[in-house]
């Protein structure tokens, strides 16, 4: 495994605006020495799949507070699965109802953050999920 | 205010006082070793009059109803009439939301407010690509002026204010409420409401944006010059600092910022050459009620003296009801946990004093489970009685402006007021609120950050987050809207194209193609082309042709 610092990209899919935990999450991953691309409001599934291709990351953030999360969190893993990146993780956040959770996991969304979450949680989890990946697939990342 | 002899004796006995606590704090260290508000204003463990030294009443506070209004914008205040109770709501369909108005109502609700779903709130029908998994769900969604009908069926617009979060479109549902009012056979004149139509802090903080600046402004003069003539009780933007707060800002920063974005409405209203005293009147406000009680109370008050100073000094407005901060106050969407949310009942209750104690004119409280879920009918009915039992059980409302006068408050009015005019006079030579989105912006994020490490280092403390938890189920009970909203408004589109004139829309969308590309007043386009049941979606598309499409900036 590399030693370069992991790439993860934040991403507010669909029409929601409220990026306050995606850019307080984007920035505490920041000052862990990760390097984050945020994407921004309004962004397709497909814009998403995109620039996680094209940024190279190793994990994406999706944040959703309006309720569109069940279809747009799968459809942003569908997407990567598609384009042969079904090995980036994906991650989600937002006002998620519990019985949610297990759906979306079905889909393939790695885990779910929901609000009060602390920061150092997300960080805990990122570095030990990509640790995990790596062990197992070093041949992907060299 | 206090004689000159006096407060020197007063000085030399505060002095021995602070020696005999910083004597006694070394023995026993307070609870905190820094007592702050989260806009840096340090907090003493006493205010005296030494505090307000020079302190001028008439100058700062003069009386209710009078100029600066520091003290209320009523003579009597809640003696007169309580304040608008207000509750937010919209979910799935004009029907399902009508359901829940009346509902409301029968509860003893005063006004109405209607919360739309985001393809609504950007222009798209609930037919388009992007509406996909957002129809219904953070409000009602509304395609065509049939929904409109639909959604205040049975309830007479004569009798009712009702107040529409809706920015970006807020002309053509503006247009769409005039329409349904004059098929119940009231006219204009008779309507009484608000429409948010702030973008400028679309742009800085909640994002439901559509067009750039310029034609966005130009809408938004365009509302003001119409309905000074034709809808005069309508308070034509509801300049909104809630959604500013909610993004993380500082109570000082959410007066600052929503003051610069009223600054630069007026000034464009005066560019567009409208007079000062027709629109002004019916401009009116929104903020946000957090958690620190007293900085929150400070904050209303110092908001009111600010607006009167800057629209008597700076745009010489002579009508004193320019010169009045009216506002909306919501309780802090952002304070509310996930965890234990019977808690946010009381979180809400505080907030809501806060509130009513810096005299607002309306307001709406958080129900207990919406960090979890739009409001079930049990927890929006608790939330409105909160609010029932600050206006008619405990006696805050006896009398105007009950904390004036306290050395705290009125020293932390005055200090907030500074830090604001600080931020305006720093905004306007950036060039005005339009120019200074992206340093709005940073400056709430890095806030937003600060409070969020505070919460997790344990130095701010959030009961049930990272002090007092509990292994605890998820309350039942929540409510979810039906997936299948989509279809149906989509069937419901698919209905209307069949049924109307379609050459007459495709006329009236002509007409306003051509007047969008001028400088005509678009109100009475929007009005036809709404009675013609185009929809929401076609009229935007029509703008966004002619008016182009807003890229944000990313800050980060």
């Amino acid at each position: 495994m590399s030693e370069r610092p992991i790439r993860v990209l934040i991403a507010k899919p669909g029409l929601d605006g409220h990026d306050r935990g995606a850019k307080v999450v984007a920035q505490a991953l920041r000052d862990a020495g990760m390097e984050v691309i945020y994407t921004g409001l309004r962004q397709t599934p497909e814009q998403i799949v995109e620039a996680a291709i094209q940024e190279d990351v190793q994990v994406v953030g999706l944040s959703c507070l309006s309720g569109a999360h069940m279809y747009l969190f799968p459809a942003v893993v569908e997407g990567l699965r598609a384009r042969g990146a079904g090995d980036i993780i994906v991650l989600g956040g937002g006002i998620i109802p519990d019985e949610d959770i297990p759906l979306l996991k079905e889909a393939g969304v790695v885990e779910i953050f929901g609000p009060g979450t602390p920061t150092a949680e997300i960080i805990r989890f990122i570095r030990e999920e990509v640790q995990k990946r790596a062990g197992k697939g070093e041949s992907h990342h060299g | 205010m206090f004689e000159r002899e006096k407060m020197a004796e007063l000085q030399k006995q505060y002095r021995a006082y602070e020696d005999e606590l910083a004597a006694q704090v070394k023995k026993r260290p307070e609870v905190k070793e820094k007592f702050e508000l989260d806009s840096g204003i340090p907090v003493k463990a006493l205010y005296t009059p030494l505090d307000l030294e020079g302190f001028d009443y008439q100058e700062k506070l003069g009386f209710p109803g009078h100029y600066p209004f520091t003290r209320g914008v009523q003579l009597n205040m809640y003696r007169g009439r309580l304040w608008t109770m207000r509750q937010y709501a919209g979910y799935g369909t004009a029907e399902e939301t009508n359901r829940r108005f009346r509902y409301l109502l029968e509860q003893g609700q005063t006004g109405l407010s209607v919360a739309f779903d985001l393809p609504t709130q950007i222009g798209y029908d609930s037919d388009h690509p992007l509406a996909q998994g957002e129809v219904g769900k953070v409000g009602v969604a509304i395609d065509s002026l049939e929904d409109m009908e639909t959604l205040f069926e049975g309830i007479p617009l004569d009798k009712v204010s009702t107040s529409m979060t809706i920015n970006a479109p807020a002309a053509i549902l503006l247009a769409m409420y005039i329409a349904v009012a004059e098929k119940q056979g009231v006219p204009p004149e008779k309507l009484n409401g608000t429409i948010q139509n702030d973008i400028l802090k679309e742009y800085v903080a909640r994002g439901t944006y559509i067009f750039p600046p310029a034609p966005s402004m130009r809408l938004i003069t365009d509302i003001f010059a119409y309905c000074s003539k034709h809808v005069p009780n309508w308070n034509t933007i509801s300049i909104s600092g809630y959604h500013i707060r909610e993004a993380g800002s500082t109570a000082v920063q959410e007066v600052a910022f929503t003051l610069a974005n009223g600054i630069a409405y007026v000034q464009a209203a005066i560019d567009a050459g409208l007079n000062v005293d027709d629109f002004a009147p019916r401009l009116s406000f929104f903020f946000n009620a957090h958690l620190n009680f007293f900085e929150e109370i400070a904050k209303f008050r110092a908001a009111r003296r600010l607006w009167a100073r800057i629209m008597r000094e700076r745009f010489g407005a002579k009508n004193p009801r320019s010169w009045m901060l009216r506002f909306h106050t919501q309780t802090a969407g952002c304070s509310l946990t996930a965890q234990q949310p019977l808690v946010n009942i009381i979180r809400t209750a505080f907030e809501a004093l806060a509130a009513v104690l810096g005299g607002t004119q309306s307001l709406h409280t958080n129900s207990y489970d919406e960090a979890l879920a739009l409001p079930s009918e049990q927890s929006v009915l608790i939330a409105l009685r909160t609010q029932q039992v600050i206006g008619y059980e405990i006696g805050v409302t006896d009398t105007v402006d009950p904390l004036g006068g306290s050395y705290y408050v009125e020293k932390l009015t005055d200090e907030i007021e500074e830090k604001a005019l600080a931020y305006i006079k720093k905004i306007d030579e950036l060039g005005g609120a339009p120019e200074a989105i992206e340093f709005m912006q940073k400056e709430i994020q890095e806030s937003a950050y600060r409070y969020q490490m505070e919460v997790e280092s344990g130095k701010k403390v959030v009961i049930g987050v990272n002090r007092y938890q509990i292994k605890e189920e998820r309350p039942k009970g929540l409510l979810k809207v039906d997936p299948a909203v989509r279809e149906r408004q989509v069937a419901k589109l698919r209905d209307l194209k069949a049924r109307r004139d379609n050459s007459k829309v495709e006329r009236v969308l002509g007409e306003l193609r051509k007047a969008a590309a001028t400088r005509e007043n678009l109100m009475p386009y929007f009005l036809e082309a709404v009675k013609a049941y185009a929809t929401l979606g076609e009229i935007c598309n029509v703008l966004r042709d002619v008016f182009g499409e807003y890229r944000q900036q990313v800050v980060l």
